[in-house]
């Protein structure tokens, strides 16, 4: 669906992306992560036709987004970055004007605006002016507006920022639903929310890919792969030496300072020490409190990847 | 077809949602009701060779008002776009570049045409009251508003380039206004400058509103003003779509 080959955009003096490559197929939820000014905006627009790259290509559906925008940006629902919207027309109007903007068929927008309104939760305010509108609901006219013409790709730029709890829910089971039988690309900031909704997670540091895979095989990537947190009373025992000679323990933390310790685990991916680390215990007389694994999130594999230099 | 007509519609719509609108429009029934008012009372009292009607189109309140509406009618278009980022929705749907600068133009000469239909009014009025026409002919009529719909194509056009170039509406009304009071001065230059050749007067000449005001207004149709202001509009509208489009390939 989406296809990018040596992407590159320069801004006056600094490179925003360099040498993207990577291609959605028809279908996947793709999560875009990154910190703040990584290239994702920059990525989403070049494939919205909104800017040209300064080098690479990419295609949309097999058409240029450059050379064959028109018919590219037919199979786009696009939802900008802090969704830009004019403020003096109302929701409906607006919804109205963008479903004719977009071709679609005179005698269906009506029900294609009733549609796109009715899942995105704005019937309540569809005769307010946007300008009238809270963060939220607009967020929602935005991701209505792209829904409109039923597009084969979503590229959506940060559809949860400035949502409450409840209302990122709300989107995250939506984008779900619609990943069902659209292809949607998304940016997010908010790591859990990838973690469920996404098939496959692309990390962006300094205009570069630093890593395209699924949330699973990223978890297992990387250095950090989870752990054992192993709490207890080890009386005379160091306790971290005891612990180290378990196979498949690389690291051992100790904390606390009185009776009971606590040790975090680093452990090899694929291994599970819990068995071993209790049967210590039992052998050596430890008072167990806590024996927990932890399972690494996104967030660690996001912080790992883009922290590697300190700001 | 249809997706011209809805951007064509969303632009007249957003003139009357904002209050510039309505302030250009009193302002400007404002100024041109003093403008009648004075002429007739100027008429009323001493023997003049014009008629109320020539009087009215060509008088400096009426070229005062006239080239201060242009700037405050345009400014917005593609300025207010870029600032708010509406740009951003506008261009990443199947819209081509010309539609979208065409439907602002054709806009802002909706809200125009709209501006001057009250002035009809007056002339409507006089009638009324006098039993005398303001005109000495329909043709007196139809060439001066003619010749208000071909400058203002042409001044509209200006304003719709001044505007593609910045984000700051009032950087472009600044700049078309100076270009528009440039241009209108230019057909002044020939009253000033006595010493030049009649060639260099006569070219001149060609481009002086004023001058094509007066004889249009008196139902003469010239078609060399018409040429000049047709085609001058529409090296406007192609370097607006220029500009426009630059975003494309200045990277």
């Amino acid at each position: 669906m989406i296809k990018v080959e040596n992407l590159t955009k320069r801004y006056a003096g600094q490179t925003a992306i360099r040498d993207l490559n990577f291609e959605v197929s028809r279908g996947e939820i793709m999560g875009f992560l990154g910190p703040n000014g990584a290239g994702k905006t920059t990525t989403m627009r070049i494939l919205a036709s909104f800017m040209p790259p300064t080098s690479g290509r990419a295609t949309i559906a097999g058409f240029d987004v450059f050379e064959q925008s028109l018919q590219a940006r037919a199979h786009l629902g696009y939802m900008p970055e802090n969704v830009p919207l004019y403020s003096d027309m109302r929701v409906t109007e607006y919804l109205r004007y963008r479903a004719a903007l977009k071709g679609v068929q005179h005698r269906r927008i009506t029900e294609r605006v009733g549609d796109v309104k009715e899942l995105c939760g704005l019937k309540s305010v569809e005769n307010k002016l946007i300008g009238a509108l809270s963060k939220g609901y607009r967020q929602r006219v935005g991701l209505a507006d792209a829904l409109l013409a039923e597009p084969d790709l979503l590229i959506l730029d940060e559809p949860t920022i400035g949502l409450d709890p409840n209302q990122i829910r709300q989107v995250r089971e939506l984008i779900k639903n619609l990943g069902e039988q659209h292809t949607i690309l998304l940016s997010t900031h908010i790591l859990p929310e990838v973690e469920m909704t996404c098939s496959r997670v692309i990390i962006i540091h300094k205009g570069r890919i630093e890593a395209c895979d699924t949330p699973d095989n990223l978890l297992g990537k990387i250095r950090q792969a989870g752990g054992v947190v192993v709490e207890a009373k080890v009386g005379t025992d160091n306790g971290a030496d005891e612990l180290k000679k378990i196979s498949g323990v690389r690291e051992v933390i100790t904390d606390g300072e009185d009776d009971w310790k606590k040790f975090s685990l680093r452990v090899e991916s694929g291994i599970d020490v819990r068995e071993e680390v209790f049967r210590l215990a039992t052998e050596r007389r430890w008072t167990l409190r806590e024996l927990t694994q932890r399972r690494a999130t996104l967030e660690d594999v996001f912080v790992e990847i883009t922290h590697a230099d300190p700001v | 077809m249809r997706k011209f007509y809805a951007l064509l519609s969303r632009e007249v719509r957003g003139y009357f949602h904002s209050p510039i609108a309505y302030i250009v429009l009193i302002f400007f029934l404002i100024v041109s009701g003093i403008d009648f008012y004075f002429q007739v009372s100027f008429m009323n009292q001493r023997q003049v060779q014009y008629t109320v009607q020539e009087a009215f189109f060509n008088s400096v309140f009426f070229w005062f008002a006239f080239v201060l509406i242009f700037p405050l009618i345009t400014m917005r278009l593609f300025a207010e776009e870029f600032k708010l980022g509406t740009i951003e929705p506008l261009t990443t749907v199947p819209v081509r570049d010309w539609q979208v600068v065409l439907a602002k133009f054709f806009g802002a000469l909706v809200f125009y045409v709209v501006l001057w239909i009250p002035t009809l009014l007056y002339f409507a009025i006089f009638l009324k009251v006098t039993n005398e026409p303001a005109a000495h002919s329909a043709g007196a009529y139809f060439g001066s508003y003619l010749m208000l719909l071909l400058l203002g194509m042409f001044y509209l056009s200006i304003g719709c380039l001044t505007s593609v170039l910045t984000r700051n509406q009032i950087i472009a009304a600044v700049i078309s206004f100076c270009a528009i009071t440039l241009l209108f001065f230019l057909g002044l230059v020939q009253f000033i400058l006595l010493d030049v050749s009649s060639e260099t007067r006569d070219l001149l000449g060609y481009f002086s509103a004023i001058e094509h005001m007066g004889t249009f207004s008196r139902g003469v149709i010239d078609t060399r003003p018409i040429v000049l202001y047709v085609s001058m509009t529409i090296v406007m509208l192609v370097l607006t779509h220029q500009a426009f489009q630059s975003r494309k390939w200045r990277a």
